[in-house]
């Protein structure tokens, strides 16, 4: 069996480095490494799995952003990739889901024949989990979020575990469809110092407003509906009472606090 | 288009250049010139200028976005599992009707569901003016194509202004689809809603970088303006019988939906005794529980005090307790009245997913651990001693 498996990808912060600037109470950028966002390295993982159970396949992967995320792509080479793709211009800067989903779905169109997308279920620094389900509408296929757990798969054909809040939902899928996978899926691989050379060497296809030929009124700040009014920093809770003694003491204290709360049925 | 520089508010202060990633900023002749070749329109330099106010992100509409003024009134998609409502679509009815009253116009329900005419009823009794019911058997169970197929149908019949769902399983899965349909304005999982009702426009407040920031989102020129929300943040609705409204129920051409996937089976994991996102109350282990067998210790608290069990990444990495009862920015996000963090240090990671817990308390043997930075109440001392003697307390005063 031959199955040709999309994966797409997001360079983020690394984010236990993200700082915010007590003074102007913005995020610190400087010097923050950039990483393939976790989640999507458990889709990487579970496309290679697909392409290896299936005994045939190519796993391309695709992101957009600036120029410099070809570094993210190039790590998922890096896994065992196969192709690299990254949508990159000017007209598509500040893009909100709606635009990152439009703009997607015309780079997934380059691509071929394809039968399943994979995609993290959220990028860990908008947490938005939207593009996914986006790029499925946009391309009109159908779509199954949070799997985590893929049971059987054809090339015509998907069964996987959606996981639900108090359970799972065996769901059956036609092919070509989108999925969006949870970190339960698997533990993905580290590269190989094989792969970390063919990912040296990977030219990266480059793909440009020119040759998406996009709906300009779809792309870019124009094309997205939403808009970032202001951002702030949180309000941190800060630490109440902090107790220490006897066992006995910090019981009652807590017991008595808990029954304050009146929480308790 | 673009970005743009007041110059009368900019006093070139270089703020802005050091918050751009891109370096595209400079000071020239004291005022900030963006180099548009290199800008990314991230916003950090509008961030960073917030006290000038001199740098604006300049959007103009689509020339092909619906016309805002043919969109009214406020609609909450309300979600329901086998036939019963699900709590957060009270907290949506509740958060909607407040809304609706501030912009002076409706507040629609849409449900749907099988056999499920008289709870729509209900939802008038809950807030709603207006309750549109779609009835087929094929919608007994959640499924993208057909919620999505029919959501998007109502907004085009009934073109709200707004829309709200609960940001669950469900709602964060089909409302992104709705939203790239009808090319609304979708913001996830906010925990806090406002109307400026100056420009009749829905803020939407939301945190990002797993709750580092938070960002307030507005959909200034499409419709509608469509919100994902998190739940235990809004208060659920009150039932009021002396309220009337209008339902209508629509009975669906099964011929007409088009349902690709196919669910083969539903299974309740009852392992987990309680739903962690549901909880009011939430016991957590972490590293410092030592050994998965101290793990009752945390179930046995539960169960006196009507709580679920949770745990940080450390304890579910080391195979103590599966995924399902993670909190943190790769598990669950939690808001329960309670929360009892025990030998958990408190990465930033974790406090993501718990932070807006209403109480917070804290028992770990290092005095300097993080976590006792946000606890209402932090416990120095060891865990593995405090929790039996605490629920032997509570079991004793309940003669359970």
């Amino acid at each position: 069996m031959f199955v040709n498996i999309v994966v797409c990808i997001k360079q983020v912060p690394g984010t236990t480095q993200v700082k915010i600037n007590p003074d102007t109470g913005t995020l610190i950028r400087d010097g923050v490494e950039a990483v393939v966002n976790p989640f999507d390295e458990y889709a990487i993982e579970e496309a290679l799995r697909i392409k290896e159970r299936l005994g045939g396949g190519t796993v391309k992967v695709i992101t957009m952003g600036p120029p410099q995320a070809d570094e993210a792509l190039k790590s998922a080479i890096a896994l065992g990739a196969d192709e690299a793709f990254l949508i990159t211009d000017r007209a598509f800067a500040g893009s909100d889901t709606w635009a990152t989903s439009y703009t997607l779905s015309l780079g997934i169109k380059t691509l071929g024949k394809v039968d399943l997308i994979i995609c993290g279920k959220q990028a860990i620094d908008g947490d938005t989990a939207q593009v996914g389900p986006g790029v499925a509408e946009m391309l009109g296929i159908p779509f199954v979020a949070w799997v985590r757990k893929v049971e059987e798969v054809s090339e015509t054909q998907i069964r996987v575990e959606r996981m639900m809040e108090d359970g799972y939902e065996v769901v059956e899928m036609p092919l070509p469809g989108l999925i969006t996978v949870v970190k339960e899926i698997n533990v993905p691989r580290m590269a190989s110092l094989k792969g970390k050379m063919r990912a040296k060497k990977i030219v990266v296809t480059t793909l440009n407003a020119a040759v998406l030929k996009p709906d300009t009124e779809k792309i870019g700040l124009k094309g997205s509906p939403t808009q970032v009014l202001r951002s702030f920093v949180p309000q941190r809770k800060s630490g109440g009472e902090k107790v220490t003694g006897e066992t006995s003491e910090m019981v009652t204290k807590i017991k008595k606090t808990i029954e304050e709360l009146g929480v308790v049925r | 288009m673009g970005i743009k520089v007041d110059l009368e508010k900019c006093i070139g202060c270089s703020l802005c250049v050091k918050a751009c990633g891109q370096n595209a900023i400079t000071i020239v002749g004291k005022k900030a010139v963006i180099d548009l070749a290199k800008c990314n329109l991230c916003t950090a330099c509008v961030e960073a200028c917030k006290k000038y106010q001199a740098i604006a992100i300049v959007k103009e509409a689509s020339s092909r976005a619906a016309d805002p003024a043919a969109f009214k009134n406020v609609a909450v998609f309300i979600e329901q599992r086998e036939g019963a409502v699900a709590g957060v679509s009270y907290e949506m009815l509740g958060e909607g009707r407040k809304l609706a009253d501030q912009l002076g116009e409706k507040l629609v329900a849409v449900l749907l569901g099988f056999e499920m005419q008289k709870k729509a009823e209900d939802l008038v009794k809950f807030g709603a003016d207006k309750v549109v019911y779609y009835n087929s058997e094929k919608l007994r169970n959640f499924q993208d194509d057909s919620y999505g197929q029919l959501v998007a149908e109502f907004i085009d019949k009934e073109k709200p202004a707004i829309v709200l769902a609960g940001a669950t399983a469900i709602g964060r899965s089909f409302i992104p689809k709705v939203a790239a349909r009808v090319w609304g304005g979708l913001t996830a999982d906010c925990t806090k809603l406002e109307i400026d009702t100056e420009k009749r426009l829905l803020l939407g407040t939301r945190p990002a970088f797993g709750g580092n920031l938070m960002a307030t989102i507005i959909c200034p020129h499409n419709r509608p303006q469509m919100a994902t929300v998190r739940h235990k943040v809004m208060k659920p609705a009150q039932r009021n019988d002396s309220r009337t409204g209008e339902v209508i129920v629509n009975n669906v051409d099964d011929a007409l939906l088009c349902i690709r996937t196919n669910i083969a089976n539903i299974v309740k994991e009852v392992e987990s005794t309680v739903n962690i996102t549901e909880a009011d109350i939430i016991v957590a282990g972490g590293r410092g529980m030592q050994d998965p067998k101290n793990l009752t210790l945390l179930k046995d608290l539960a169960e006196a005090l009507g709580g679920a069990v949770a745990a940080s990444r450390a304890a579910v990495d080391a195979g103590w307790i599966p995924y399902s009862h993670q909190v943190g920015q790769t598990g669950k996000t939690v808001c329960p009245k309670l929360y009892i963090a025990c030998g958990i240090s408190g990465s930033v990671q974790h406090m993501a997913g718990m932070q807006s817990a209403e109480y917070i308390i804290a028992i770990n043997k290092d005095p300097n651990a993080d976590i006792f930075q946000i606890a209402n109440l932090g416990i120095v001392g060891n865990a593995l001693e405090i929790l039996p003697a605490l629920t032997k307390a509570f079991k004793e005063q309940t003669g359970k």
